[in-house]
């Protein structure tokens, strides 16, 4: 496997952390942290960090009948834990989908889409692009945040493996164009709809939100 | 912690409820060759403070798969140990302005622009201290354990 090239910015994770990304954002944060070791000690140290503080923080009392409470919880079966990593899914997505394979949809040229989630603070979905298809050139009116989970794209930033994140900010413009091999299999959140270049997708982008 | 989230003592109260029995339920999946404990449970502490305050809950990363051997290896354990011992006494080290801005960011997990709204300072400010900060960090770090 290719190493990892193109990791999440220190902003980003820093939000993630904090617990402010969006929804959409954050699960491209969480199955990035599974595929990157780097970044996943990132994220492991700062806790450490905060662990260390945490030994040092001054405790405050509890309610008295706290102990109580405690034990009774104990009794209570444990939560049900999230759907595991599957295939080329990491945990976090498989979650999205609800633990089963994909249900895609078609969107012409061999492009098949899942959209996963959409909200007002942005969507989330997965993308599937033939060996050697574009997708149609298309500018951001937000922010973009692609993860590749199978196979490879490649754009006018460079080539992205299993991975590899994209972060593709207002104004650009680009093209993303399928490696050869493995049909590429991307997560994409975006926090703006996407705005394409070509009269004929941007008829299309109601119908299919893309 | 959960008082200094901002959290009510009510609400602070049922949050590290919450995450003793978060504690119990994982702890099968800790693991003392990856983790020290302070960073792991500080892990799951700041997952159930932002839970509470979401709609949805924080999407995780995977689990990690485990160890192959599974002898527990005494070196490494003995040596994350005092990584996490050293990492405290560097801690202690630093200028206090220093270990605020690292405790805003690392402990509270207050983003950076809100820690610029309540201090005054400008957010550049903040941003170059949390990077002094860990860079001195660091150099205590090397000082400590070359």
């Amino acid at each position: 496997m290719t190493a990892i090239r193109h990791h999440i910015p220190d902003d980003m994770l820093d939000a993630y952390r904090a617990g402010t990304l969006p929804h959409a954002f954050g699960v491209v944060v969480a199955a990035h942290l599974s595929l990157c070791d780097q970044c996943r000690a990132r994220h492991e140290a700062a806790d450490m960090i905060g662990g260390a503080f945490l030994l040092g923080a001054e405790g405050a009392n509890l309610r008295a009948d706290a102990r109580d409470r405690m034990m009774a919880s104990l009794e209570a079966p444990a939560p049900k834990p999230p759907p595991r990593a599957s295939g080329p899914f990491p945990s976090a997505v498989m979650n999205e989908l609800g633990g089963r394979p994909p249900h895609w949809r078609m969107l012409g040229g061999g492009i098949r889409q899942q959209i996963l989630t959409t909200d007002r603070e942005g969507s989330l979905r997965l993308l599937y692009i033939p060996p050697g298809k574009a997708v149609p050139e298309h500018g951001h009116s937000g922010q973009e945040l692609t993860l590749v989970l199978q196979g490879s794209f490649s754009d006018s930033a460079g080539a992205f493996h299993r991975g590899d994140v994209e972060v593709a900010h207002d104004e650009i413009d680009h093209q993303p164009v399928a490696g050869p091999g493995e049909p590429c299999i991307c997560l994409a959140a975006t926090d703006a709809p996407l705005r394409f270049r070509a009269l004929i997708p941007r008829l299309l982008q109601p119908i299919f939100r893309i | 912690m959960m008082l200094r989230g901002g959290l009510r003592d009510g609400t602070a109260e049922d949050v590290v409820q919450d995450v003793m029995l978060a504690v119990w339920h994982k702890a099968g999946q800790f693991d003392p060759h990856r983790a020290d404990a302070a960073g792991w449970i500080y892990g799951i502490a700041r997952n159930r403070r932002i839970d509470m305050a979401r709609r949805r809950p924080l999407a995780q990363p995977d689990e990690m798969p485990e160890l192959e051997s599974q002898e527990p290896d005494a070196d490494q354990i003995i040596a994350l140990q005092q990584e996490a011992r050293h990492l405290a006494e560097a801690l202690a080290r630093l200028a206090p302005e220093q270990v605020e801005a690292l405790r805003a960011a690392y402990f509270d997990d207050v983003p950076h622009s809100r820690i610029s709204e309540m201090t005054g300072l400008p957010l550049g400010t903040i941003k170059s201290r949390i990077r002094l900060g860990l860079e001195r960090l660091r150099h205590e770090l090397k000082k400590i354990a070359p």
